[in-house]
């Protein structure tokens, strides 16, 4: 193992060259292009052996990965913001296929208007697509997440994509310490993928053709049953990498000091790493706040969602992104998986940090406080776009 | 990547302890102007704390920069160092390992021999040509 200081971009493509991807289908986007540049030049100095496909458009790149994963390769790409969104029927189609592709994706703003800075918007509306998503908070986790992503999606009762995400610039282009793992603990904790079947020109098989009403629900169902299995399996995979690696990331959602919390805030991403800090300066303070760190957006963290519920009566949710007509995608999420518990905690969404607004601790300090003054007197609002110049809140 | 040479604001946090506050920084101890045009177009000492430092990639003294006096300033031509070793070219010389010269005889934060052993280790081409320009620029900050 080496200690490398690089940017979560450097970690992405150092991922796919760990996980020996064999090939990768990719069309540069800001700020995701270094991934492309950093594993063009590995291919083209002899360090990573791998088919590097140039492609003309993102919507290419995800049906030659597709193409490449049903022929039993393992394939990798990335884009961001609008490369996904043009990706978005490849997507789905991608999980139709139950081919376990993976990407890394920068959480970057859609325009207009034009923006090249953090925002969930790009990957949220890919909620229905069939992927694994898994919001990162440190270039460690990035790294470690394309891994352990391959090993979950690839499992023969998974067989799912996976979709690993970085905020624009904060982990992309941010340099940090990153444990590299030697390449041999990676592949012995990742065989080469081996499908059940695959295209192969000696034994034809059709993939992805037209069935009759009478077929097609079950289908979708079996995709259903894959994803739900995702839970156990990734944090089987989890227990299994952090064994080897010595890391751990807790799960589906990761709870920091959440136990005792009189209030707490869900946040995922980098933004996470700047709470645990202003939790800790709380604390010492004397003031009980928590972090819930909501890592997977899918799978949905539905039984860590009611435990946190049964355990602290006041949550507030951080949206990087908004849902037009209705609220926070992730609050919306979290509202739905407590349906069931019977004492309903105070809630309250926050929108904030669209397009790339700095999110300080100070910020997040006036949410926590904002969060246990609710606590004692009750909703102020249901929704606040945090600091908006104009409108409602702030 | 699409766009070098646009002007851009970046950070960097330094601690023996894991960094994990992912904001931008308001209260800089220093601050390096890459070129000294950025100097009319964004106010660069903007919540530079008491006793912070600024150096500035320039041919001319730190008196004539138009700052306040109660700021502290450097001044090295770290564009004029960069095309002396023949780093980039001269429409667009390569100026980062001069600048990292003149910060570290600013900061004092790390040893000259600390950032020659990280130059000749990390820069990929030309190492003792970018080495030399760090000593340059050390020697040649005012």
């Amino acid at each position: 193992m080496v200690k490398m200081v690089i940017s979560g971009n450097s970690a992405s493509a150092y991922g796919s060259k760990l996980a020996r991807a064999e090939v990768i289908a990719a069309y540069p986007i800001t700020p995701q292009t270094s991934i492309i540049e950093k594993i063009a030049s590995l291919v083209a100095n002899g360090e990573f052996e791998t088919q590097f496909v140039k492609v003309e458009s993102e919507h290419s790149a995800m049906a030659a990965c597709i193409s490449a994963s049903l022929t039993g390769a393992r394939t990798y790409t990335a884009s961001s913001s609008h490369g996904l969104l043009l990706m978005h029927e490849m997507l789905i189609w991608a999980s139709g296929a139950r081919t376990p592709v993976v990407m890394s994706n920068i959480n970057r703003a859609n325009g207009p208007p034009w923006s090249v800075w953090a925002d969930q918007h790009d990957t949220m509306a890919q909620r229905d697509t069939g992927w694994m998503q898994i919001y990162c908070e440190s270039n460690q986790e990035v790294l470690d997440s394309i891994l352990m992503a391959y090993k979950v999606g690839e499992s023969r009762d998974i067989m799912l994509p996976s979709m690993i995400i970085e905020d624009a610039f904060i982990l992309s282009h941010t340099v940090e310490p990153v444990d590299m793992p030697d390449q041999s603990a990676v592949d012995d904790f990742l065989p080469a993928y081996d499908p059940e079947m695959k295209l192969d020109v000696d034994d034809p098989h059709g993939f992805g053709s037209l069935v009759m009403p009478e077929w097609y629900m079950e289908f979708r169902y079996k995709i259903a049953e894959a994803m739900d299995k995702t839970r156990d399996k990734l944090r089987d995979v989890q227990k299994d990498f952090e064994s080897r690696f010595g890391r751990s990331y807790g799960g589906l959602m990761e709870f920091y000091e959440c136990e005792d919390a009189e209030a707490v805030l869900v946040i995922s991403g980098s933004v996470a790493s700047t709470a645990k800090e202003v939790v800790d300066r709380m604390r010492s303070a004397g003031k009980k706040v928590g972090l819930a760190r909501l890592r997977y957006f899918r799978p949905f963290p539905v039984d860590e969602v009611r435990w946190l519920a049964k355990n602290v009566n006041c949550i507030g949710i951080v949206d990087r992104s908004y849902c037009f007509g209705h609220g926070g995608p992730m609050a919306a999420e979290i509202y739905g998986a407590l349906m069931p518990v019977a004492d309903k905690p105070i809630v309250k969404n926050f929108i904030a940090g669209l397009g790339g607004r700095d999110l300080t601790p100070e910020v997040l300090e006036r949410l926590y406080e904002n969060m246990l003054a609710i606590r004692s007197g009750g909703v102020d609002m249901e929704i606040e776009w945090v600091d908006v110049k104009d409108g409602r809140g702030g | 990547m699409e766009r070098r040479g646009a002007p851009v604001t970046a950070y960097t946090k330094i601690d023996d302890k894991k960094i994990r506050i992912k904001s931008s920084i308001y209260e800089p101890d220093f601050v390096i102007v890459m070129d000294q045009s950025l100097i009319k177009a964004v106010n660069v000492v903007a919540g530079l704390k008491d006793g912070g430092k600024v150096l500035v990639n320039t041919t001319k003294p730190p008196g004539e920069l138009g700052f306040e006096p109660d700021i502290t300033i450097y001044a090295v031509d770290a564009t004029g160092i960069a095309i002396n070793n023949r780093l980039g070219s001269k429409a667009a010389p390569i100026v980062n390992s001069a600048i990292l010269g003149g910060f570290v005889k600013m900061s004092g934060i790390v040893s000259l021999d600390s950032l020659i052993e990280s130059v000749k280790k990390n820069v990929p081409v030309k190492q003792e040509e970018n080495a030399q320009a760090a000593r340059d620029a050390y020697e040649g900050v005012v």
